[in-house]
């Protein structure tokens, strides 16, 4: 039997610009996310930076207490009650944001999967028990089991870190979880197990990185929300006092708000372009991730 | 006849967005529909023959794709000047649509009886009582067992074969000048197909209607067409007279689509008596158990194998056919179990693989291995082709250089060029990424290897394409092979047995040709009786490309 070829065998397209390539090109047509990158490369050099734009510790006395900004050259932004420079406790405040923000998503986002996975691919009575689980992190509201625990554990970085991973994972768990329940029933992972691989590598090799994408997307959701509670804390005073982080400026500029604006104001602003500068990056990765949601 | 046509195409340019992988969707189409004749519009995916059919309604997706050159004359009076308030009044009323997929595209919150209703009120001035007369009558014409249940049932609440009757009734209620079917049978059952068809020719003789019929298989256009147009990347390729076309084919392109349809001619019987049995099945069934909530009300069980055992030997190809529902796709993974039976045994040289422990059920998987109906489905998008076809043997301890360029090896096999290995599955077309599945089963060596529909999902060219090669590796590397389908045709070109399947069970198992030649069960003649183009044979084209 000849059958004559019509569609020609070997075609595929010659040119192929890496996935990296393509991805990038993507994220930069969209001005909103670009807006995001940049200052999130602010925030991070600020972070990198704070040591040699302002040296020595931050939560040392430099001047005349309550010096109005851009009055003295020597603290540009103003000093707070204590006579702090407010422009290096902005600087040094960003390590800590970022480290929180980092951290805390990466504990919670990474319960989050294990959870969430083992929940979605096998489903069952073990889907059952873990989404109890998840079910009744949810019905505490998340910053009131966040205070208990700092309560109960004392409030150390390291402590409010892992204080905010636990109670922002149930959000991945159950997005995680949704994105396996879809991608378990999908023929490529019956071609695996028919290969004769095992449930561990189906989970984290051939359907994980296919959920992955609205995973990394919610991250930068999580990473927003954590320096928010890390402020939040700070700013009813439990905060780490050893080190400068932006809600415990904005708690003790509290004190002094009406006649010393530029206490609270400044770290406030620099709060809402870190959580906007992620939440525009969230959005962008989202496009470029997920290109067929959008025209 | 001197009637004047109905629908006259002249010149169609329709532009895609820029950027595309051409500019034009369509170019210099013309075409004509006289009344009472019935058009074939018939082309590959991609070929632009849905945008055809769109631009006779105005329903393309403006302004991304318009209609760049030419006119749409629909009684002499070009469509594409009309304004949008002039069109919906002759949408529905002047021309009507069937679309694919009935269960889409019928509202499934509304009754059927309020969906025709619907047309008659914004088309007529009858009142309600004359309406509800009307609909009923067409319902009958239809030959909708009583019309008057299925008036007040919701779509879900009928069969596929009758949804199609209610779109048919509903582009029938006003007496269209034109219709437009856009692929109305291909989601269907043979049987039913052949239903559809014939209610479809009946209409269209009673009413005098013209009818653009649109779609890939030659079978249905041997069954119903008066003419033929061919079309390829949005180009005319041919167009005339059925006969002639479908048995003088002057294009090279028109000839390759004919030489691709599977002839109804099964291979000669390959004496396999003495071939060693390599899966045996014995008894096997499977229940789907109703899964009630607390809420909702319990659902029945379903039983989709019941008592089912066959031999297969070695070199064998064994078609499981039969219609949806039949459970023909649930034999095909509980003989890889990747679905658990409620009873029997799958033997597989000597050993049980129902039974097997975990230990020795991964050993096992190496002899059986899977080609699945959706190549895009079935490949795993993340992954490189190189890896996805040597996973299987690095699982099972094959280490990895050499497992790599073994699956280089395959590519060649399945006639792939090795550049494939580095790329993703995203980039290849639905016939490539069948080789790329084909190449990831044969990888493992298996002794049988079960192909759940794998051409169902490709165009006819690649689909002749797939199955020789298919053909060609098993009798290169002694494989058997379990074949599911539900197309008798395909059935007919690869396998040397077949068994019928009807609800779970089944009802006739014999040699190819015996069974098409002499069909005993009432089920298995019903199902021959349908193949659409039974009685025309592809003409033998020795000149063919």
């Amino acid at each position: 039997m000849s059958v004559p070829d019509i569609e020609p065998v070997l075609e595929p397209q010659l040119t192929r610009p890496s996935r990296a390539g393509v991805l990038w090109r993507r994220f930069r047509r969209n001005r909103a996310a670009m807006l995001g990158l940049v200052l999130f490369v602010a925030v991070v050099l600020a972070a990198l930076l704070a040591g040699v734009i302002t040296p020595g510790d931050p939560l040392r006395r430099v001047g005349v207490p309550l010096t109005a900004p851009f009055a003295d050259p020597a603290t540009p932004l103003g000093t707070d009650q204590l006579g702090r420079d407010i422009l290096a406790g902005i600087l040094h405040g960003a390590r800590i944001s970022l480290l929180i923000g980092v951290v805390a998503t990466l504990i919670s986002i990474t319960i989050g999967i294990l959870i969430g996975a083992v929940s979605g691919y096998f489903g069952g009575w073990i889907d059952d028990l873990l989404m109890r689980v998840t079910e009744a992190f949810q019905t505490i509201p998340s910053f009131v089991l966040l205070l208990a625990l700092v309560a109960i554990f004392g409030s150390t970085i390291e402590n409010i870190v892992i204080a905010i991973g636990i109670v922002s994972w149930t959000a991945p768990a159950r997005m995680v979880r949704a994105e396996f329940m879809s991608l378990r029933k999908r023929e490529f992972v019956d071609a695996a197990r028919n290969l004769g691989v095992g449930n561990v590598s189906i989970i984290f090799r051939e359907i994980l990185p296919n959920a992955l994408p609205p995973v990394i997307v919610f991250a930068s959701v999580v990473m927003a929300t954590s320096i928010l509670m890390e402020s939040a804390l700070a700013f009813l005073a439990l905060g780490d006092p050893n080190y400068a982080s932006w809600g415990n400026m904005i708690g003790q500029g509290r004190a002094v708000l009406r006649t010393d604006w530029y206490c609270t104001v400044i770290p406030g602003i620099a709060i809402l372009l870190t959580v906007l500068s992620f939440s525009l990056l969230g959005e962008g990765l989202n496009d470029v991730l997920n290109p067929r949601q959008k025209k | 006849m001197t009637t004047a046509p109905i629908l006259e195409i002249q010149d169609l340019r329709i532009s895609l967005p820029p950027g595309g992988d051409r500019p034009y969707a369509l170019e210099h189409l013309d075409l004509t529909v006289n009344p009472g004749e019935i058009v074939c519009l018939v082309g590959e995916s991609g070929s632009g023959k849905s945008l055809a059919a769109n631009a006779v309604m105005r329903l393309l997706p403006e302004p991304h794709v318009h209609v760049s050159a030419g006119r749409i004359l629909l009684d002499g009076e070009d469509i594409c000047a009309k304004s949008e308030s002039e069109m919906r009044a002759i949408r529905g009323d002047r021309v009507a649509m069937i679309f694919q997929e009935p269960m889409t595209a019928l509202n499934p919150q509304k009754t059927v009886g309020w969906q025709i209703d619907e047309v008659l009120r914004l088309h007529t001035d009858l009142d309600r009582k004359a309406r509800r007369a009307r609909a009923l009558e067409i319902l009958g014409d239809v030959h909708i067992p009583d019309p008057a249940s299925a008036y007040n049932a919701y779509p879900h609440q009928i069969s596929g074969g009758q949804r199609q009757r209610v779109m048919i009734a509903m582009a029938l209620v006003l007496n269209p000048r034109l219709i437009i079917a856009d692929e109305p049978t291909t989601a269907l059952d043979v049987t039913t197909q052949k239903q559809i068809l014939h209610l479809i020719k009946e209409m269209q003789r009673q009413h005098g209607t013209g009818i653009l019929f649109i779609t890939h298989d030659f079978g249905v256009v041997a069954e119903i067409a008066d003419r033929i147009a061919v079309l390829r990347l949005g180009e005319l390729v041919e167009s005339g007279p059925a006969a002639q076309i479908l048995n003088h084919p002057r294009h090279p392109y028109t000839q390759a689509l004919i030489a691709a349809v599977p002839a109804l001619t099964p291979p000669a019987h390959k004496d396999l008596s003495a071939a060693p049995v390599v899966l045996r099945a014995q008894g096997l069934a499977k229940t789907f158990a109703a899964r009630g909530g607390l809420l909702s009300g319990r659902r029945q069980a379903v039983t989709a194998v019941r008592d089912l055992s066959f031999e297969l030997r070695q070199g064998e190809t064994l078609g499981v056919v039969g219609e949806s529902g039949s459970g023909k796709t649930t034999v095909s993974r509980i003989v890889t179990r990747l679905l658990p039976p409620d009873r029997g045994e799958v033997v597989i040289g000597g050993r049980d693989l129902i039974h097997a422990d975990r230990r020795q059920l991964r050993a096992m998987r190496r002899d059986i291995q899977m080609i699945f109906q959706d190549p895009m489905a079935s490949l795993n998008p993340r992954k490189r082709v190189v890896d996805l076809i040597a996973q299987g043997p690095i699982v099972h301890g094959v280490p990895r250089a050499e497992a790599h360029a073994r699956a280089r090896e395959l590519l060649s096999l399945v006639e792939l060029s090795p550049a494939a290995a580095e790329r993703y599955p995203h980039e290849f077309s639905g016939g490539q990424r069948q080789r790329i599945g084909i190449a990831r089963a044969i990888a493992m060596q298996p002794k049988v290897i079960v192909a759940d529909e794998p051409v169902s999902a490709l165009d006819v060219s690649v689909q002749a394409q797939v199955l020789r090669l298919l053909a060609d590796l098993r009798d290169r590397l002694n494989l058997s092979l379990l074949f599911v389908t539900h197309d008798l045709r395909v059935a007919a070109q690869l396998c040397d047995r077949i068994i019928v399947m009807q609800k779970g069970e089944i009802v006739e198992t014999g040699p190819t040709a015996e069974v098409f030649a002499d069909p005993r069960h009432n089920y298995t003649q019903a199902l021959l009786a349908s193949i659409p183009g039974r009685d025309w044979q592809p003409p033998k084209l020795t000149d063919a490309a």
